[in-house]
Protein backbone atom coordinates (compact mmCIF):
# COMPACT_ATOMS: atom_id res chain seq x y z
CA UNK A 1 0.00 0.00 0.00
CA UNK A 2 1.15 3.54 -0.90
CA UNK A 3 1.71 5.65 2.10
CA UNK A 4 1.36 8.78 0.61
CA UNK A 5 -1.72 7.99 -1.59
CA UNK A 6 -3.43 7.09 2.08
CA UNK A 7 -1.83 10.29 4.01
CA UNK A 8 -3.19 12.35 0.85
CA UNK A 9 -6.74 10.94 0.88
CA UNK A 10 -7.33 11.47 4.34
CA UNK A 11 -5.67 15.08 4.10
CA UNK A 12 -8.32 15.99 0.80
CA UNK A 13 -11.49 14.48 2.53
CA UNK A 14 -10.27 16.16 6.15
CA UNK A 15 -10.38 19.70 4.48
CA UNK A 16 -13.20 19.15 2.23
CA UNK A 17 -15.22 18.39 5.50
CA UNK A 18 -13.99 21.63 7.27
CA UNK A 19 -14.97 23.67 3.90
CA UNK A 20 -18.27 22.46 3.74
CA UNK A 21 -19.20 22.61 7.36
CA UNK A 22 -18.10 26.59 6.60
CA UNK A 23 -19.72 26.77 3.46
CA UNK A 24 -22.37 24.25 3.79
CA UNK A 25 -23.91 24.98 6.88
CA UNK A 26 -24.71 28.55 5.76
CA UNK A 27 -26.10 27.31 2.44
CA UNK A 28 -28.21 24.54 4.05
CA UNK A 29 -29.73 27.46 6.59
CA UNK A 30 -30.65 29.62 4.07
CA UNK A 31 -32.18 26.59 1.83
CA UNK A 32 -34.12 25.83 5.16
CA UNK A 33 -35.51 29.52 5.88
CA UNK A 34 -35.69 31.28 2.41
CA UNK A 35 -38.91 32.33 0.88
CA UNK A 36 -37.05 33.05 -2.59
CA UNK A 37 -38.58 31.76 -5.21
CA UNK A 38 -36.14 30.44 -7.16
CA UNK A 39 -35.22 28.49 -4.25
CA UNK A 40 -35.49 25.59 -6.12
CA UNK A 41 -32.96 25.84 -8.57
CA UNK A 42 -30.48 26.47 -6.20
CA UNK A 43 -31.61 22.94 -5.13
CA UNK A 44 -31.00 21.63 -8.46
CA UNK A 45 -27.88 23.01 -8.26
CA UNK A 46 -26.78 21.36 -5.43
CA UNK A 47 -28.03 18.22 -5.82
CA UNK A 48 -26.31 18.18 -9.23
CA UNK A 49 -23.53 16.01 -8.24
CA UNK A 50 -25.91 13.30 -7.20
CA UNK A 51 -26.71 12.21 -10.63
CA UNK A 52 -24.16 13.90 -12.86
CA UNK A 53 -20.92 11.77 -13.86
CA UNK A 54 -18.14 12.87 -12.00
CA UNK A 55 -16.23 13.30 -15.60
CA UNK A 56 -18.75 16.18 -16.46
CA UNK A 57 -17.95 18.06 -13.50
CA UNK A 58 -14.51 17.90 -13.73
CA UNK A 59 -14.83 18.57 -17.42
CA UNK A 60 -16.44 21.94 -16.87
CA UNK A 61 -14.30 22.78 -13.47
CA UNK A 62 -10.86 21.68 -16.61
CA UNK A 63 -12.23 23.96 -18.98
CA UNK A 64 -13.20 26.80 -16.98
CA UNK A 65 -10.40 26.65 -14.94
CA UNK A 66 -7.82 25.68 -17.19
CA UNK A 67 -4.81 27.96 -18.00
CA UNK A 68 -6.56 29.16 -21.30
CA UNK A 69 -9.53 30.73 -19.29
CA UNK A 70 -9.57 34.10 -17.62
CA UNK A 71 -10.12 32.38 -13.82
CA UNK A 72 -7.62 29.97 -14.65
CA UNK A 73 -4.85 32.64 -15.30
CA UNK A 74 -6.26 34.52 -12.40
CA UNK A 75 -5.57 31.20 -10.26
CA UNK A 76 -2.31 30.95 -11.68
CA UNK A 77 -1.15 34.34 -10.54
CA UNK A 78 -2.06 34.15 -7.01
CA UNK A 79 -1.17 31.02 -6.71
CA UNK A 80 1.65 30.56 -8.67
CA UNK A 81 1.08 27.67 -10.31
CA UNK A 82 -1.97 26.31 -12.65
CA UNK A 83 -4.94 24.83 -11.52
CA UNK A 84 -5.47 21.61 -13.48
CA UNK A 85 -2.94 19.11 -11.45
CA UNK A 86 -2.63 21.01 -7.91
CA UNK A 87 -3.96 19.58 -4.73
CA UNK A 88 -6.32 23.71 -4.53
CA UNK A 89 -7.79 22.22 -7.98
CA UNK A 90 -8.17 18.50 -6.13
CA UNK A 91 -9.60 20.14 -3.10
CA UNK A 92 -12.51 22.53 -4.83
CA UNK A 93 -13.48 19.84 -7.09
CA UNK A 94 -14.13 17.61 -4.05
CA UNK A 95 -16.20 19.90 -2.00
CA UNK A 96 -18.17 20.62 -5.81
CA UNK A 97 -18.49 16.70 -5.76
CA UNK A 98 -19.97 16.06 -2.23
CA UNK A 99 -21.89 19.21 -1.83
CA UNK A 100 -25.30 17.11 -1.47
CA UNK A 101 -23.59 14.92 0.62
CA UNK A 102 -22.81 17.47 3.17
CA UNK A 103 -26.23 20.42 2.33
CA UNK A 104 -28.94 17.51 2.63
CA UNK A 105 -28.23 16.11 5.79
CA UNK A 106 -27.46 19.78 7.04
CA UNK A 107 -30.68 21.19 5.45
CA UNK A 108 -32.92 17.89 7.04
CA UNK A 109 -31.79 18.42 10.42
CA UNK A 110 -31.69 22.18 10.52
CA UNK A 111 -35.17 21.89 9.14
CA UNK A 112 -36.14 19.48 12.23
CA UNK A 113 -35.68 22.55 15.12
CA UNK A 114 -38.68 23.14 15.88
CA UNK A 115 -39.69 26.41 14.93
CA UNK A 116 -40.85 27.89 18.08
CA UNK A 117 -37.81 26.85 19.58
CA UNK A 118 -36.26 29.55 17.40
CA UNK A 119 -39.07 32.30 17.89
CA UNK A 120 -38.96 31.57 21.41
CA UNK A 121 -35.25 32.76 21.44
CA UNK A 122 -36.08 35.69 19.06
CA UNK A 123 -38.57 37.39 21.58
CA UNK A 124 -35.99 36.24 24.34
CA UNK A 125 -34.00 38.98 22.69
CA UNK A 126 -31.50 37.01 20.99
CA UNK A 127 -30.26 37.73 17.61
CA UNK A 128 -31.11 35.64 14.47
CA UNK A 129 -27.16 34.22 14.33
CA UNK A 130 -27.18 33.55 18.15
CA UNK A 131 -29.81 31.35 17.80
CA UNK A 132 -28.13 29.69 15.05
CA UNK A 133 -25.22 29.03 17.47
CA UNK A 134 -27.09 28.78 21.00
CA UNK A 135 -30.39 26.56 19.47
CA UNK A 136 -30.25 25.25 16.11
CA UNK A 137 -27.11 24.02 15.60
CA UNK A 138 -26.95 21.84 19.42
CA UNK A 139 -30.21 20.83 18.71
CA UNK A 140 -29.10 19.44 15.33
CA UNK A 141 -25.99 18.21 15.51
CA UNK A 142 -26.53 14.76 14.79
CA UNK A 143 -27.82 15.53 11.04
CA UNK A 144 -24.61 18.14 10.76
CA UNK A 145 -21.84 15.17 12.50
CA UNK A 146 -24.19 12.71 10.13
CA UNK A 147 -23.46 15.16 6.78
CA UNK A 148 -19.99 15.63 7.92
CA UNK A 149 -18.84 12.35 8.50
CA UNK A 150 -20.51 11.43 4.77
CA UNK A 151 -18.42 13.91 3.03
CA UNK A 152 -15.52 12.68 4.67
CA UNK A 153 -16.13 8.97 3.77
CA UNK A 154 -17.45 9.96 -0.04
CA UNK A 155 -14.14 12.30 -0.47
CA UNK A 156 -11.85 9.49 0.71
CA UNK A 157 -13.52 7.22 -2.10
CA UNK A 158 -13.98 9.48 -5.47
CA UNK A 159 -12.33 8.44 -8.23
CA UNK A 160 -13.55 10.18 -11.52
CA UNK A 161 -12.89 13.74 -10.40
CA UNK A 162 -9.79 13.26 -8.92
CA UNK A 163 -8.42 12.13 -11.70
CA UNK A 164 -9.89 14.30 -14.21
CA UNK A 165 -8.80 17.54 -12.36
CA UNK A 166 -6.00 16.33 -10.48
CA UNK A 167 -4.33 13.49 -12.22
CA UNK A 168 -2.20 11.25 -10.65
CA UNK A 169 1.36 12.67 -9.52
CA UNK A 170 2.19 10.63 -6.31
CA UNK A 171 2.40 12.42 -3.20
CA UNK A 172 0.11 15.29 -5.20
CA UNK A 173 -3.19 13.85 -6.32
CA UNK A 174 -2.50 10.29 -6.28
CA UNK A 175 -5.43 9.11 -3.77
CA UNK A 176 -6.11 5.98 -2.58
CA UNK A 177 -8.82 5.25 -5.48
CA UNK A 178 -6.81 6.42 -7.98
CA UNK A 179 -3.25 4.57 -6.48
CA UNK A 180 -6.09 1.24 -6.71
CA UNK A 181 -7.28 1.77 -10.54
CA UNK A 182 -2.95 2.04 -10.80
CA UNK A 183 -2.52 -1.25 -8.85
CA UNK A 184 -4.46 -3.22 -10.59
CA UNK A 185 -4.11 -1.55 -14.25
CA UNK A 186 -0.48 -2.73 -13.59
CA UNK A 187 -1.83 -6.40 -12.33
CA UNK A 188 -0.90 -5.49 -8.96
CA UNK A 189 -3.98 -7.68 -7.22
CA UNK A 190 -2.09 -8.31 -3.69
CA UNK A 191 -1.51 -4.32 -3.48
CA UNK A 192 -4.64 -3.56 -5.23
CA UNK A 193 -6.53 -5.84 -2.35
CA UNK A 194 -4.81 -4.47 0.07
CA UNK A 195 -5.82 -0.61 -0.28
CA UNK A 196 -9.62 -1.83 -1.67
CA UNK A 197 -10.01 -3.46 1.41
CA UNK A 198 -8.75 -0.64 3.72
CA UNK A 199 -11.28 1.39 1.78
CA UNK A 200 -14.04 -0.92 2.13
CA UNK A 201 -13.61 -1.10 6.01
CA UNK A 202 -12.68 2.53 6.86
CA UNK A 203 -16.21 3.08 4.95
CA UNK A 204 -18.35 0.93 6.70
CA UNK A 205 -17.05 1.51 10.26
CA UNK A 206 -18.00 5.13 9.14
CA UNK A 207 -21.55 4.24 8.01
CA UNK A 208 -21.89 2.21 10.76
CA UNK A 209 -21.23 4.78 13.32
CA UNK A 210 -23.42 7.64 11.73
CA UNK A 211 -26.60 4.73 11.81
CA UNK A 212 -25.42 3.61 15.39
CA UNK A 213 -25.19 7.40 16.86
CA UNK A 214 -28.80 8.30 15.56
CA UNK A 215 -29.91 5.04 16.60
CA UNK A 216 -29.13 6.08 20.06
CA UNK A 217 -32.34 7.65 22.39
CA UNK A 218 -29.71 10.02 23.54
CA UNK A 219 -29.15 11.23 20.79
CA UNK A 220 -32.28 13.00 20.11
CA UNK A 221 -33.44 15.41 23.08
CA UNK A 222 -36.42 14.33 23.90
CA UNK A 223 -39.33 16.77 24.74
CA UNK A 224 -42.24 14.72 26.06
CA UNK B 1 -50.95 60.16 29.90
CA UNK B 2 -52.70 56.50 30.37
CA UNK B 3 -50.43 54.10 28.73
CA UNK B 4 -51.90 51.75 26.08
CA UNK B 5 -51.53 49.46 23.10
CA UNK B 6 -53.19 50.26 19.94
CA UNK B 7 -53.30 47.97 17.27
CA UNK B 8 -54.73 47.51 14.01
CA UNK B 9 -53.45 45.11 11.90
CA UNK B 10 -54.87 43.55 8.89
CA UNK B 11 -53.68 39.99 6.71
CA UNK B 12 -54.39 38.28 4.33
CA UNK B 13 -53.35 34.64 3.49
CA UNK B 14 -53.38 33.76 0.16
CA UNK B 15 -55.70 30.02 1.18
CA UNK B 16 -57.69 31.33 3.85
CA UNK B 17 -59.83 34.07 5.80
CA UNK B 18 -58.15 37.75 6.34
CA UNK B 19 -57.76 38.80 9.60
CA UNK B 20 -58.59 42.56 10.14
CA UNK B 21 -58.59 43.15 14.18
CA UNK B 22 -58.17 46.42 15.63
CA UNK B 23 -58.38 47.29 19.46
CA UNK B 24 -57.01 49.68 22.37
CA UNK B 25 -55.83 48.41 25.14
CA UNK B 26 -55.01 50.25 28.08
CA UNK B 27 -52.25 49.14 29.82
CA UNK B 28 -52.68 50.10 33.69
CA UNK B 29 -56.22 49.23 35.05
CA UNK B 30 -56.75 45.64 33.68
CA UNK B 31 -53.80 43.80 34.22
CA UNK B 32 -54.96 40.96 31.88
CA UNK B 33 -57.09 40.83 28.77
CA UNK B 34 -58.22 37.55 27.14
CA UNK B 35 -58.71 37.40 23.67
CA UNK B 36 -61.31 34.53 22.90
CA UNK B 37 -62.28 33.29 19.56
CA UNK B 38 -63.12 30.44 18.25
CA UNK B 39 -60.19 28.40 16.30
CA UNK B 40 -59.27 30.23 13.09
CA UNK B 41 -60.44 33.47 13.84
CA UNK B 42 -57.08 35.13 13.88
CA UNK B 43 -56.17 35.29 17.52
CA UNK B 44 -52.75 33.87 16.84
CA UNK B 45 -51.90 35.79 13.87
CA UNK B 46 -52.95 38.99 16.12
CA UNK B 47 -50.81 37.15 19.08
CA UNK B 48 -47.99 36.64 16.47
CA UNK B 49 -47.91 39.80 15.10
CA UNK B 50 -47.87 42.12 18.50
CA UNK B 51 -44.38 39.59 19.52
CA UNK B 52 -43.41 40.88 15.85
CA UNK B 53 -43.34 37.16 14.59
CA UNK B 54 -45.78 37.75 11.94
CA UNK B 55 -45.26 41.23 9.92
CA UNK B 56 -49.42 42.49 8.90
CA UNK B 57 -50.00 43.34 5.66
CA UNK B 58 -51.11 46.62 6.78
CA UNK B 59 -51.54 48.43 9.86
CA UNK B 60 -49.93 49.73 12.64
CA UNK B 61 -48.60 48.70 16.60
CA UNK B 62 -48.74 51.17 19.17
CA UNK B 63 -47.53 50.52 22.54
CA UNK B 64 -46.94 53.24 25.43
CA UNK B 65 -45.98 55.61 22.43
CA UNK B 66 -43.83 53.92 21.13
CA UNK B 67 -44.18 52.36 17.18
CA UNK B 68 -43.64 48.34 16.66
CA UNK B 69 -44.81 48.59 13.31
CA UNK B 70 -46.37 50.80 10.69
CA UNK B 71 -47.15 49.73 7.10
CA UNK B 72 -47.12 52.95 5.88
CA UNK B 73 -43.51 53.98 6.98
CA UNK B 74 -42.10 50.38 6.26
CA UNK B 75 -41.34 50.11 9.85
CA UNK B 76 -41.06 46.86 11.69
CA UNK B 77 -39.57 46.17 15.17
CA UNK B 78 -37.96 42.81 15.41
CA UNK B 79 -38.77 40.62 18.43
CA UNK B 80 -36.09 41.35 20.10
CA UNK B 81 -36.49 45.00 20.49
CA UNK B 82 -39.92 45.06 21.70
CA UNK B 83 -39.34 43.63 25.35
CA UNK B 84 -41.98 41.18 25.07
CA UNK B 85 -42.41 37.97 27.24
CA UNK B 86 -44.30 35.21 24.74
CA UNK B 87 -45.85 31.72 25.93
CA UNK B 88 -45.84 29.59 23.88
CA UNK B 89 -49.05 26.85 23.47
CA UNK B 90 -46.73 23.97 24.30
CA UNK B 91 -43.96 25.89 26.38
CA UNK B 92 -41.32 25.60 23.41
CA UNK B 93 -38.68 25.11 26.81
CA UNK B 94 -34.99 24.34 25.07
CA UNK B 95 -34.81 20.51 25.42
CA UNK B 96 -31.25 20.76 25.74
CA UNK B 97 -30.52 23.24 28.38
CA UNK B 98 -31.61 23.03 31.94
CA UNK B 99 -34.07 24.69 33.83
CA UNK B 100 -31.32 26.96 34.95
CA UNK B 101 -29.95 27.92 31.91
CA UNK B 102 -33.55 28.02 30.25
CA UNK B 103 -34.61 31.18 32.80
CA UNK B 104 -31.03 32.58 32.14
CA UNK B 105 -31.08 32.13 28.37
CA UNK B 106 -32.62 35.87 27.55
CA UNK B 107 -30.75 37.26 30.29
CA UNK B 108 -27.21 37.13 27.95
CA UNK B 109 -26.95 40.88 27.97
CA UNK B 110 -26.90 40.94 31.93
CA UNK B 111 -23.06 40.54 33.52
CA UNK B 112 -23.06 36.87 35.35
CA UNK B 113 -23.59 38.05 38.99
CA UNK B 114 -26.44 39.27 37.94
CA UNK B 115 -27.92 36.92 35.64
CA UNK B 116 -27.38 34.29 38.49
CA UNK B 117 -29.43 36.52 40.90
CA UNK B 118 -32.28 37.29 38.80
CA UNK B 119 -32.45 33.83 37.58
CA UNK B 120 -32.60 32.71 41.69
CA UNK B 121 -35.05 35.67 42.34
CA UNK B 122 -37.44 34.56 39.39
CA UNK B 123 -37.40 30.91 40.14
CA UNK B 124 -38.15 31.57 43.43
CA UNK B 125 -41.03 33.99 42.42
CA UNK B 126 -42.53 30.83 40.65
CA UNK B 127 -41.75 28.09 43.03
CA UNK B 128 -39.15 26.19 40.61
CA UNK B 129 -36.06 26.75 42.81
CA UNK B 130 -36.05 22.74 43.42
CA UNK B 131 -36.59 22.33 39.48
CA UNK B 132 -33.31 24.54 38.47
CA UNK B 133 -30.69 21.46 37.19
CA UNK B 134 -33.33 19.35 35.39
CA UNK B 135 -33.93 19.04 32.01
CA UNK B 136 -37.18 20.03 30.49
CA UNK B 137 -38.15 16.59 29.66
CA UNK B 138 -37.91 15.59 33.56
CA UNK B 139 -40.49 18.01 34.59
CA UNK B 140 -44.56 17.45 34.46
CA UNK B 141 -46.66 19.79 32.63
CA UNK B 142 -47.60 22.21 34.72
CA UNK B 143 -43.87 22.31 35.69
CA UNK B 144 -43.09 23.02 32.60
CA UNK B 145 -45.57 26.01 32.49
CA UNK B 146 -44.18 27.69 35.33
CA UNK B 147 -40.74 27.08 34.27
CA UNK B 148 -41.84 28.69 30.72
CA UNK B 149 -43.29 31.85 32.68
CA UNK B 150 -40.89 32.12 34.51
CA UNK B 151 -38.17 32.16 31.36
CA UNK B 152 -40.55 34.71 29.94
CA UNK B 153 -40.48 37.02 32.85
CA UNK B 154 -36.78 36.53 33.85
CA UNK B 155 -35.98 39.22 31.34
CA UNK B 156 -38.53 41.67 32.46
CA UNK B 157 -40.41 42.23 29.70
CA UNK B 158 -43.04 44.95 29.12
CA UNK B 159 -45.83 43.09 27.76
CA UNK B 160 -46.73 39.50 28.19
CA UNK B 161 -47.96 37.30 25.39
CA UNK B 162 -49.55 33.69 26.29
CA UNK B 163 -51.23 31.52 23.36
CA UNK B 164 -53.55 29.19 24.56
CA UNK B 165 -51.39 29.03 27.93
CA UNK B 166 -53.44 26.11 29.45
CA UNK B 167 -54.17 23.65 26.24
CA UNK B 168 -50.91 21.69 26.58
CA UNK B 169 -51.99 20.49 30.10
CA UNK B 170 -54.40 17.43 30.65
CA UNK B 171 -57.36 18.11 31.87
CA UNK B 172 -56.90 18.05 36.10
CA UNK B 173 -53.77 19.54 35.77
CA UNK B 174 -55.59 22.07 33.61
CA UNK B 175 -58.63 22.66 36.46
CA UNK B 176 -55.66 23.32 39.25
CA UNK B 177 -53.47 25.68 37.33
CA UNK B 178 -56.50 28.12 35.96
CA UNK B 179 -56.36 29.70 39.57
CA UNK B 180 -52.79 29.27 40.07
CA UNK B 181 -52.11 31.10 36.93
CA UNK B 182 -54.22 34.36 37.23
CA UNK B 183 -52.23 34.85 40.31
CA UNK B 184 -49.06 34.62 38.55
CA UNK B 185 -50.16 36.79 36.39
CA UNK B 186 -51.26 39.11 38.53
CA UNK B 187 -48.37 38.88 40.57
CA UNK B 188 -46.19 39.13 37.65
CA UNK B 189 -47.38 42.97 37.65
CA UNK B 190 -46.66 42.93 33.90
CA UNK B 191 -49.57 43.54 31.52
CA UNK B 192 -50.94 40.44 29.76
CA UNK B 193 -52.84 39.70 26.50
CA UNK B 194 -54.21 35.91 26.95
CA UNK B 195 -55.24 33.45 23.46
CA UNK B 196 -57.56 31.02 24.43
CA UNK B 197 -60.77 29.52 22.54
CA UNK B 198 -62.15 28.58 26.25
CA UNK B 199 -64.62 29.85 28.10
CA UNK B 200 -63.61 28.86 31.12
CA UNK B 201 -59.91 30.28 30.72
CA UNK B 202 -61.78 33.14 29.48
CA UNK B 203 -63.58 33.31 32.71
CA UNK B 204 -60.70 32.51 35.21
CA UNK B 205 -57.83 34.28 33.87
CA UNK B 206 -59.28 37.63 32.59
CA UNK B 207 -59.71 41.20 33.95
CA UNK B 208 -61.13 42.37 30.45
CA UNK B 209 -61.95 39.93 27.67
CA UNK B 210 -61.76 40.90 23.85
CA UNK B 211 -64.11 38.52 21.75
CA UNK B 212 -62.71 38.03 18.26
CA UNK B 213 -64.70 36.38 15.55
CA UNK B 214 -64.53 36.07 11.58
CA UNK B 215 -61.45 37.83 11.76
CA UNK B 216 -62.20 40.89 13.74
CA UNK B 217 -62.55 41.80 16.94
CA UNK B 218 -66.12 42.16 17.91
CA UNK B 219 -66.48 43.49 21.39
CA UNK B 220 -64.59 44.58 24.27
CA UNK B 221 -65.37 44.83 27.95
CA UNK B 222 -64.84 43.47 31.22
CA UNK B 223 -65.52 39.87 31.63
CA UNK B 224 -68.80 39.39 33.14
CA UNK B 225 -70.04 41.78 31.23
CA UNK B 226 -69.33 40.49 27.48
CA UNK B 227 -70.28 37.65 28.97
CA UNK B 228 -73.78 38.58 30.36
CA UNK B 229 -74.09 41.54 27.29
CA UNK B 230 -73.06 40.10 24.21
CA UNK B 231 -73.70 43.01 21.57
CA UNK B 232 -74.68 40.94 18.55
CA UNK B 233 -74.88 37.29 17.68
CA UNK B 234 -71.59 36.51 17.16
CA UNK B 235 -70.55 37.16 20.41
CA UNK B 236 -73.26 35.70 22.08
CA UNK B 237 -72.33 32.01 20.17
CA UNK B 238 -68.46 32.71 20.81
CA UNK B 239 -69.23 33.39 24.38
CA UNK B 240 -72.13 31.18 24.65
CA UNK B 241 -73.15 31.37 28.13
CA UNK B 242 -75.85 34.19 28.80
CA UNK B 243 -75.42 34.91 32.65
CA UNK B 244 -72.56 35.51 34.33
CA UNK B 245 -72.14 37.59 37.66
CA UNK B 246 -69.00 38.40 39.62
CA UNK B 247 -70.06 36.43 42.75
CA UNK B 248 -68.02 35.61 45.96
CA UNK B 249 -67.79 32.89 48.14
CA UNK B 250 -70.70 33.17 51.46
CA UNK B 251 -70.41 29.42 53.05
CA UNK B 252 -69.83 25.83 52.21
CA UNK B 253 -72.75 23.33 53.06
CA UNK B 254 -73.37 19.74 52.49
CA UNK B 255 -70.94 19.71 49.71
CA UNK B 256 -72.88 22.66 47.68
CA UNK B 257 -71.00 26.10 47.92
CA UNK B 258 -73.43 29.37 48.44
CA UNK B 259 -72.41 32.31 46.41
CA UNK B 260 -73.66 35.97 46.82
CA UNK B 261 -73.90 37.78 43.34
CA UNK B 262 -75.24 41.53 43.74
CA UNK B 263 -77.99 40.80 46.26
CA UNK B 264 -79.01 37.19 45.89
CA UNK B 265 -77.10 33.92 46.96
CA UNK B 266 -77.03 30.84 44.48
CA UNK B 267 -76.24 27.60 45.78
CA UNK B 268 -74.06 26.03 43.62
CA UNK B 269 -71.89 22.51 43.66
CA UNK B 270 -68.34 23.15 44.89
CA UNK B 271 -66.24 23.67 41.79
CA UNK B 272 -62.97 23.10 44.13
CA UNK B 273 -60.32 25.50 45.14
CA UNK B 274 -62.52 28.50 45.41
CA UNK B 275 -61.80 30.74 48.21
CA UNK B 276 -63.35 34.42 47.50
CA UNK B 277 -63.79 35.79 44.19
CA UNK B 278 -65.60 33.86 41.38
CA UNK B 279 -68.17 34.33 38.54
CA UNK B 280 -71.54 32.57 38.83
CA UNK B 281 -72.16 31.32 34.96
CA UNK B 282 -75.99 30.13 34.02
CA UNK B 283 -76.91 29.02 30.93
CA UNK B 284 -80.03 30.63 29.57
CA UNK B 285 -81.57 27.36 28.29
CA UNK B 286 -81.29 26.07 31.86
CA UNK B 287 -83.12 28.66 33.70
CA UNK B 288 -87.03 27.60 34.32
CA UNK B 289 -89.22 30.05 34.49
CA UNK B 290 -92.63 29.69 36.68
CA UNK B 291 -95.89 31.80 37.66
CA UNK B 292 -94.45 33.39 40.63
CA UNK B 293 -96.64 31.27 43.45
CA UNK B 294 -96.52 27.89 42.97
CA UNK B 295 -95.93 24.54 44.20
CA UNK B 296 -92.45 23.47 45.62
CA UNK B 297 -89.29 22.44 42.93
CA UNK B 298 -86.44 20.60 42.80
CA UNK B 299 -84.64 23.35 41.97
CA UNK B 300 -82.49 24.71 44.93
CA UNK B 301 -82.34 28.44 43.29
CA UNK B 302 -85.64 30.14 43.04
CA UNK B 303 -85.73 33.83 42.26
CA UNK B 304 -88.99 36.37 42.23
CA UNK B 305 -88.45 39.14 39.60
CA UNK B 306 -90.53 40.42 36.84
CA UNK B 307 -89.84 40.18 33.01
CA UNK B 308 -87.71 43.01 32.08
CA UNK B 309 -88.18 42.25 28.53
CA UNK B 310 -88.33 39.40 25.90
CA UNK B 311 -87.17 38.83 22.25
CA UNK B 312 -88.90 36.26 20.10
CA UNK B 313 -86.14 34.41 18.00
CA UNK B 314 -88.15 31.97 15.80
CA UNK B 315 -89.64 28.98 18.40
CA UNK B 316 -87.32 30.13 21.04
CA UNK B 317 -88.03 33.20 23.00
CA UNK B 318 -85.55 35.00 24.75
CA UNK B 319 -86.77 36.66 28.43
CA UNK B 320 -84.63 38.99 30.70
CA UNK B 321 -86.23 38.85 34.44
CA UNK B 322 -85.12 41.45 36.83
CA UNK B 323 -84.93 39.40 39.84
CA UNK B 324 -81.92 40.97 42.03
CA UNK B 325 -79.99 40.02 39.09
CA UNK B 326 -80.95 40.12 35.32
CA UNK B 327 -81.21 36.57 34.58
CA UNK B 328 -81.95 35.53 30.74
CA UNK B 329 -83.75 32.64 30.22
CA UNK B 330 -84.91 30.99 27.12
CA UNK B 331 -87.45 29.03 26.84
CA UNK B 332 -90.09 27.89 23.98
CA UNK B 333 -92.67 30.34 22.23
CA UNK B 334 -95.62 28.06 23.90
CA UNK B 335 -94.92 28.47 27.36
CA UNK B 336 -93.74 32.22 27.07
CA UNK B 337 -97.52 32.87 26.08
CA UNK B 338 -98.81 30.60 28.39
CA UNK B 339 -97.34 32.43 31.44
CA UNK B 340 -97.95 35.78 29.74
CA UNK B 341 -94.01 36.63 29.42
CA UNK B 342 -94.30 40.74 28.88
CA UNK B 343 -92.60 43.56 30.33
CA UNK B 344 -93.43 44.03 34.26
CA UNK B 345 -95.18 41.00 34.51
CA UNK B 346 -93.97 38.98 37.83
CA UNK B 347 -92.20 35.85 37.40
CA UNK B 348 -90.41 33.11 39.31
CA UNK B 349 -86.69 32.19 37.85
CA UNK B 350 -85.06 28.46 39.14
CA UNK B 351 -82.24 27.22 38.47
CA UNK B 352 -81.05 23.63 39.62
CA UNK B 353 -77.83 24.06 41.81
CA UNK B 354 -75.63 21.93 39.09
CA UNK B 355 -76.68 24.47 36.47
CA UNK B 356 -74.95 26.98 38.38
CA UNK B 357 -71.44 27.03 37.35
CA UNK B 358 -68.65 28.38 39.54
CA UNK B 359 -65.32 29.02 37.77
CA UNK B 360 -63.32 30.88 41.06
CA UNK B 361 -60.55 33.41 40.12
CA UNK B 362 -57.90 33.31 42.52
CA UNK B 363 -56.40 36.85 43.40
Amino acid sequence: MDPSALLLSAELAALTTVVLLAVGLPLAWWLVQSRFPGKFLVEAVVALPLVLPPTVLGFYLLTGLGPHSAAGRLFTAVAGHPFPFSFEGLLLASVLYSLPFAVQPFAGALAGVDRRLVEASHTLGVSPLATFFRVTLPLAWPGVLAGAVLTFAHTLGEFGVVLMVGGNIPGRTRTLAVAIFDHVEALEYGAAHRTAALLLAVSFAVLALVYALQRRPSFRWNDR
Amino acid sequence: MERSLTFRLLRRFPRGPTVAAEARLPLDAAPVTVLLGPSGSGKTTVLRSLAGLDRPDEGAIDFAGQTWFDAARGLHLPPQARGVGLLFQDHALFPHLSVRANLAYGLHRLPAGERAARVAEVAGRLGVEALLDRRPAQLSGGQRQRVALARALAPRPRLLLLDEPLSALDAPTREALRGELRHLLEQSGVPAIVVTHDRVEALALGDRLAVLAGGAIRQIGPVHEVFSQPVDAVVALAVGTENVFPARLLRREAGLVVVGAGPVELVAVDPGGLAGEAYACVRAEEVVLEPPVGGDSSARNRLHGAVAWRRDEGPLVRVAVDCGLRLVALVTRASAERLGLQPGRPVAASVKAPSVRVVPRQD
